[in-house]
């Protein structure tokens, strides 16, 4: 339950920023122990990329997409928040044509592969 | 007056500094009332020992604002039909600040820290130097323009989760402040003011969660202030000698 002072997009977005960085910390050390096992365990490695192919792995997998893409634009939007002297009006038209062009990059690099 | 008189239920915070509890009452509804109105009407008619702080009844003096069903409000200018929720009413005193009694707060820690944020004039001519021209378009003015229409009500300091959770931050409204008097071509003393808010409890500390720019009644935009003082404190690493 979000109390009702914090109902609003600025706190959605400070939450899902921090949420999103403390899931990819806690991600991180699997992350590079995984890779460790390429040097120590191939054979181990390669088990365990079988078990990624599953469905319940992709969707994970999914979900660890979204909150990189989440963290990576929320810390952009913190940077320009805080470092960019601009009005709000100029930051609103900034962070419309960045997602614009991510959107248009993201289908054409979707056609492509 | 309505024709049909409806009762809203309220439930008020009744209390002092080490205890207290909600204390429901029935207030009839009217056509178009403040929250203001629903205190006011409680302490004339049902218990005279409410205490509850107003003055203007306008917005101008920002001494009514409490919390309005969970969000910081000046009372006075609230109509209830904006903030009922189904009937109900819940009235408290403001977050982040020590009750004195029912829904007054002791107002000093906001003050004091106004005072701690340096958020006062220090002046780098006499009175017999010719008072400085403005120009009104400038940079510093401008962004002065945004922040001096703050009428100390607390509610942004209400708001705020960082005030919530590190009692030594300055708060908004000073860090606000602050960044008035750093933009003042009339001021002298600019190191001072970016060492008060560069400090412990300073505008690092904020974590522009943005509840004091989304609350503020006169729509100002204390969280933008709050980062210019950090781009000014970021600068000054780069800028100060030894």
């Amino acid at each position: 339950m979000i109390r009702p002072h914090r109902k609003h997009s600025l706190w959605l977005a400070y939450i899902l920023h921090r949420i999103s960085g403390f899931c990819l910390a806690v991600f991180l050390p699997f992350h590079f122990y995984l890779l460790a096992l390429a040097l120590t365990e191939p054979d181990r490695l390669d088990g365990f990329l079988s078990w990624t192919d599953t469905p319940i792995v992709k969707l994970a997998e999914f979900g660890l997409v979204f909150l990189l893409a989440v963290h990576f634009f929320g810390g952009l939007r913190l940077m320009a928040l805080e470092f960019f002297p601009w009005s709000t009006s100029q930051k609103t038209l900034a962070a419309l044509a960045i997602a614009s062009a991510f959107l248009v990059a993201t289908i054409f690099f979707l056609q492509v592969i | 007056m309505s024709t049909k008189q409806e009762d809203i239920d309220v439930s008020v915070w009744r209390g002092d500094p080490h205890s207290g509890n909600y204390e429901n009452f029935k207030v009839p509804a009217q056509e178009s009332q403040t929250i203001l109105d629903v205190i006011s009407w409680i302490q004339q008619n049902q218990d005279a020992t409410l205490s509850y702080r107003f003055a203007c009844r306008v917005g101008m003096c920002g001494s009514c604002a409490m919390m309005v069903n969970g969000i910081p409000r000046w009372t006075c200018r609230t109509h209830l039909n904006k903030v009922l929720n189904g009937n109900k009413l819940v009235v408290a005193p403001l977050r982040n600040l020590p009750v004195i009694k029912d829904l007054v707060t002791d107002m000093d820690p906001f003050f004091d820290k106004w005072i701690a944020a340096e958020g006062l004039h220090h002046p780098s001519k006499t009175r017999l130097d010719p008072i400085e021209e403005i120009e009104p378009k400038s940079i510093g003015r401008v962004e002065i323009d945004t922040g001096i229409e703050c009428i100390n009500c607390s509610i942004c300091y209400a708001a705020c989760d960082t005030v919530t959770n590190n009692s030594d931050y300055l708060g908004p409204a000073a860090l606000q402040r602050a960044w008035t008097v750093y933009n003042d071509v009339k001021d002298a003393d600019k190191q001072t003011v970016l060492d008060a808010v560069s400090g412990d409890g300073g505008c690092l500390n904020c974590h522009s969660q943005g509840s004091c720019s989304v609350h503020c009644p006169n729509d100002l935009n204390p969280m933008n202030a709050i980062a210019g003082l950090k781009r000014a404190t970021v600068a000054s690493l780069f800028s100060r000698k030894g």
